[in-house]
């Protein structure tokens, strides 16, 4: 007891001053430059991430790059494509392309945030099950097998039916809640590989509380494959927002990518014509999609060199 | 013998899980599913008979009788098939409904993932033996690209092309007007014609999972001695790649059979709705535009079994295709 405690003294220290690792300050952001730099260095992953950041950018110059008020209902509703409405009206009078413009923000804030909350869970269940064998790993190893054989799309559907507010917000929970299981499952046999590692079992025997050996320890040993379950759970999302509005579980009163496929549904937008209300959504949301696939295999890269490109 | 033992244990033991999470997600949810479906059936005029209440109770969550009671009669109910009636054709029990849009979904589902899953593996051998030639790029290329896809809007364009504008094929439905479901062959070819494009949709979606899986395996394989010893002994790289990487590559790709099952089916309800194709998928559409939720709740618990059973005989086949797992 009193070696333990002797051990657990220097152990402390350096993390309530700044101590070798506060020191070094830019290690961090060296690390994220050179992360960053590996994806770059990665072609489709370069075509991914300035995918991205078009998005990005379109999302938060929505306000100033689109011509009229995306709620607005001053149109001639039911109106093909023109000069004065790129991708026409809506059947309440509504410019389609600002509500375009201002649908990447709904996709973004809805991609990356359940794809967040539904990383947080993988890491969180998958790391404690792959750091604890034994009960703990089987009851959750259970619960994530569960979750995978659950078909995911029909899980949303009734989530959201039963869920009777129809904010945003709904469809961020109902899709974080279920696109976590195949990160936790790879997340999990990480875990179980890094576990006997010696600098783990060296953080052991300091004496270091569990929370702080799995996500100081063996967290950041995995780095690039939390990042790979981020954008996986990202696609995921985009995805399942789309479809959950496309199905009208979302709330009509937001404008998304997702909403304005529904509503081209709801007026048969095909056979009026305006095929451009189908099309541009559609494919913006395959895009979006597309392009946090093309940033993992730039992400996959960082982990296995043997994946990178001469 | 123990292996199989296992895997019967627990596919049983995630049934219940899965029956039992059905049981807990309404009564979880806030308000009440029960009142909402009891206005419902009140409102479209028909008279609520004692039966039906008790069935929505046990199936929804009613505020007498105690859980454990409640739970009992629901587990009855399932064993013994009984879903109860649907709200929108209350002459129809969900059971008829289900049986009847069942096989539908049976044959597109199965047949596009075993197209999907020879061609996808055939494209990742392909790939993987090629690798970083322009083969390889075209293919992973293709496959990302089609996988970014939501299914639905793939369906719609395909819809809008083959069906609308150039008139090849069927606009709705799963046959033609006027036809009964019969196994006659002028039937049979009337219905595969309506399916080709949402097989093709839901084809071409899945199809990426496989060539990737595939890919990566072949790339790992083909760095194995067996195979440069193939090499070095002068065999053709063609009997290489099939006869000695790809044998050995298909295995994790097997076990990804099931799962990948899973995909396609959550794929297929947004396809079958674009299609008004007269199968599982399109009857959930309905059951969510019509809020019918013992339907929905009986569609979830079928699809889950479903995935579960074919995840099951995924197992016991894999035991036969490679015996090591067996003696783990």
């Amino acid at each position: 007891m009193s070696i333990l405690q002797t051990v657990e003294q220097p152990a402390e220290t350096p993390s309530s001053i700044p101590g070798p690792r506060r020191t070094s300050l830019p290690g961090p952001i060296q690390f994220l430059g050179r992360a960053f730099a590996t994806v770059w260095s990665n072609g489709k992953a370069r075509i991914g991430l300035s995918l991205l950041g078009l998005f990005i950018l379109i999302a938060l110059l929505a306000p100033l790059i689109s011509p009229d008020s995306p709620t607005s209902t001053d149109y001639t509703p039911y109106e093909g494509p023109s000069g004065a409405h790129w991708f026409g009206t809506t059947g309440n009078g509504q410019d389609v392309f600002s509500q375009f413009l201002y649908g990447a923000r709904v996709s973004l804030l809805v991609g990356l945030i359940a794809g967040f909350g539904a990383t947080f869970i993988a890491a969180t269940l998958g790391l404690i099950a792959g750091y604890r064998p034994g009960v703990v790993d089987n009851v959750l190893s259970f619960i994530t097998n569960l979750a995978l054989v659950l078909p995911g799309i029909p899980l949303m559907i009734i989530l959201a039916a039963y869920l009777s507010s129809h904010s945003v917000w709904t469809i961020v929970l109902v899709v974080a809640l279920t696109a976590w299981a195949t990160g936790s499952r790879v997340i999990r046999s990480q875990a179980i590989t890094l576990r006997t590692r010696d600098f783990v079992t060296s953080a052991q025997f300091s004496g270091e509380r569990l929370g702080r050996v799995v996500f100081r320890e063996i967290l950041p040993n995995m780095t690039s494959l939390v990042a790979a379950s981020f954008f996986a759970a990202a696609t995921a999302a985009v995805m399942a927002e789309a479809s959950l509005e496309f199905l009208g579980l979302g709330n009509p009163a937001t404008i998304s990518w997702g909403t304005i496929l529904y509503q081209a549904q709801q007026q048969n937008a095909l056979l009026t014509g305006q095929w451009l209300m189908i099309f541009a959504p559609g494919l913006a949301i395959a895009l979006l999609a597309l392009s946090f696939t093309l940033i993992n295999f730039g992400v996959d890269a960082l982990s296995n060199p043997r994946l990178r490109e001469k | 013998m123990r292996y199989v033992l296992s895997r019967i244990g627990l596919f049983v033991l995630t049934l219940w899980a899965a029956v039992t999470l059905n049981f807990i997600l309404p009564r979880l949810m806030p308000g009440s599913p029960l009142d909402a479906a009891l206005a419902k059936l009140a409102a479209s005029g028909q008279q609520v008979t004692n039966a039906q209440r008790t069935a929505l109770e046990s199936e929804l969550g009613s505020p007498h009788g105690t859980v454990l009671s409640q739970y009992w009669d629901y587990l009855g109910n399932m064993v013994t098939l009984n879903f109860g009636h649907s709200y929108t054709d209350p002459t129809r029990t969900v059971g008829g409904s289900i049986a009847r849009a069942l096989p539908w979904t049976l044959i597109l589902v199965g047949v596009t993932t075993i197209i999907a899953f020879v061609v996808g593996t055939l494209l990742g051998v392909w790939a993987g033996w090629r690798r970083g030639t322009k083969a390889d790029t075209t293919v992973t290329m293709g496959a990302t690209f089609f996988a970014s896809f939501p299914p639905f809007w793939l369906g719609l364009l395909l819809l809008y092309v083959f069906a609308f504008k150039l008139k090849w094929f069927a606009i709705k439905g799963g046959y033609s007007e006027g036809l009964t479901p019969n196994w006659s062959p002028s039937f049979i070819s009337d219905a595969m014609q309506h399916s080709v494009l949402p097989g093709i949709t839901l084809a071409l979606t899945a199809l990426s999972g496989w060539v990737f899986g595939m890919r990566n395996n072949m790339i790992n394989t083909a760095g194995e001695d067996y195979v440069t010893f193939a090499e070095a002994n002068g065999l053709k790289q063609r009997t290489i790649a099939l006869r000695y990487a790809a044998r050995n590559a298909i295995l994790p790709n097997v076990t990804a059979f099931g799962l990948s099952l899973g995909a396609v089916l959550g794929g297929s309800v947004l396809v079958e709705g674009v299609f008004s194709y007269p199968g599982l998928g399109h009857l959930l559409f309905e059951a969510v535009t019509n809020h019918d939720y013992p339907l929905m709740q009986a569609l979830f618990l079928v699809l889950t079994v479903g995935m579960l059973t074919a995840i099951f005989i995924v197992d016991l086949l894999y035991a036969r295709i490679d015996p090591r797992v067996v003696r783990t």
